[in-house]
């Protein structure tokens, strides 16, 4: 087995999540009616490091959620176990909000689409935005990330790992 | 980490860790419950036969919905519009509900027994939604999801069981759930119906009320069943009222944050006490909802579980 080579270090990141701030800013005019939601669990930080990038900058608060898209999988059915569920909680209506998922990798697009699914059964939001921090391609559905801090071109086999401090690991993105 | 079987037949079987995972899967779906739209897809396309071979609203109703909610098809087959009635036994009755596809099957028989019994002859999951004297694991998983969403935890508690507890599988499947939670489980009633031998459950038993209730986090009255009276157990509902009802005035000796549950359905002035059954203390609808969540829980992970 083949060491995880390292991709992004915490100051990559951190540089990449600062520019993902201002181009949300700057596609949004702003902060009115923008709410983050990740998905759990690696997106759920981020959009909090989103969140306090944009109150940097705008000086505004926007509403933070976390969302679990366990019920939504379109695999439930051939998995060997069923995913562990974790917390959903948006704390707006979501209804007429410009809504920004953010996840740590895109990779198929099946979670988006499962994301974006759950959305939809909260409200009727005005927009729905993507966010991620890599995007490294084999797309299985037509998903497009509006916000991603790196595309980083990978084989269908390897692995893509974002780890983050809030999970009590070091910051980086590693592949193998 | 999953469940080790395709079936939810009883609390003796399952592990703590796995009774822990039902239980944060249920606050999950519990959010849900919470939304506009109650209605996830995890388990489209699969189909839920109910076998009610017992009369019962609550527990029934409450399968139907949490099926409804995790998007099975549904069927229900009471005992009176069956063939049950005609003479079909258990297990014929079981293999054609499984020849039109069934997936899951949540059975309520009055013989204990009768959901290991078809678990063994069905490839579909069985659930026990109660079975004679035996077991009914999902009322005592949404008790125990009510305890920790009320109290915080269950290790440690002192929890008071009153009533009918020799006849009552609420009561049983309590008791297994409890004590391998660490609880300190007190049964309370007469002798004829919380007998001394009980005690090998690893249980207090208390034929007195007021020294059973003392210092009580949760009490847990049963229903008395009606079907009892006159045979016995107890001389009549006005004494058994009087002498194991939880009132207000005996609810002061438990602890001054104790909550009242009960599994429904109650007989008001017997076991409990209206205002008691009422009062700011009682959690009993709040059972009710609990049960959705644990149900809808039990099911999607039991969809999981490939033998």
């Amino acid at each position: 087995m083949p060491m995880p080579k390292e991709l992004l270090d915490k100051k990559d990141i951190d540089r990449m999540l600062a520019r993902m701030a201002h181009e949300i800013l700057e596609k949004n005019k702003g902060t009115k009616d923008l709410c983050l939601v990740g998905i759990q669990r690696g997106g759920v930080h981020l959009a909090k490091r989103l969140a306090g990038k944009i109150k940097g900058i705008e000086g505004a608060e926007i509403p933070v959620g976390s969302l679990d898209i366990a019920f939504y999988r379109d695999d439930l059915n051939i998995r060997k176990e069923q995913p562990q569920i974790r917390r959903t909680e948006v704390p707006c209506e979501i209804t007429d909000m410009k809504v920004v998922l953010v996840d740590d990798v895109l990779f198929t697009g099946r979670s988006i689409r499962a994301a974006m699914d759950a959305l939809m059964d909260m409200g009727r939001p005005s927009c729905i935005q993507l966010a991620v921090l890599i995007d490294r391609g084999h797309r299985e559905l037509p998903v497009k990330a509006d916000f991603a801090g790196k595309n980083i071109p990978t084989a269908i086999d390897e692995n893509v790992e974002v780890s983050l401090e809030e999970d009590g690991l070091e910051d980086k993105v590693t592949i193998e | 980490m999953k469940l080790s079987s395709k079936d939810l037949l009883g609390i003796k079987e399952l592990t703590k860790d796995e009774i822990i995972l039902i239980l944060d899967t249920a606050s999950g779906f519990k959010g849900v419950l919470k939304r506009n739209i109650k209605k996830v897809p995890a388990l489209r396309g699969k189909t839920a036969v109910n076998l009610f071979f017992e009369p019962s609203t609550r527990t029934r109703t409450s399968f139907e919905l949490a099926e409804k909610r995790l998007s099975l098809d549904v069927l229900n087959l009471s005992v009176t519009t069956s063939s049950v009635v005609k003479g079909e036994s258990l297990i014929d009755t079981a293999l054609n509900v499984q020849a039109l596809g069934a997936d899951f099957m949540v059975i309520r028989h009055s013989s204990s027994g009768a959901a290991h019994l078809l678990s063994k002859n069905v490839n579909a999951s069985v659930i026990n939604a109660g079975d004679g004297i035996n077991e009914h694991p999902t009322q005592a998983l949404l008790d125990a999801f009510t305890i920790k969403e009320k109290i915080g935890k269950i290790e440690g508690l002192k929890i008071a069981i009153v009533g009918d507890i020799l006849h009552s599988r609420v009561a049983k499947s309590n008791i297994y759930l409890l004590t391998k939670f660490g609880a300190e489980v007190r049964l309370i009633g007469p002798p004829t119906l919380v007998p001394q031998e009980l005690e090998k459950l690893g249980v207090k038993v208390f034929h007195d009320m007021d020294s059973g209730l003392d210092g009580v986090n949760v009490v847990m009255a049963l229903r008395i069943q009606m079907e009892r009276q006159g045979k016995g157990f107890f001389p009549s509902t006005l004494e058994y009222s009087k002498n194991w009802g939880l009132t207000s005035e005996r609810l002061f000796k438990a602890d001054k944050d104790a909550i009242v549950m009960h599994p429904g359905p109650i007989n008001r002035g017997v076991e409990v006490a209206s205002d008691v059954a009422d009062g700011p203390r009682s959690v009993i609808l709040e059972q009710v909802t609990n049960g959705l969540a644990v149900r809808m829980a039990v099911m999607y992970l039991l969809a999981g579980v490939r033998e």
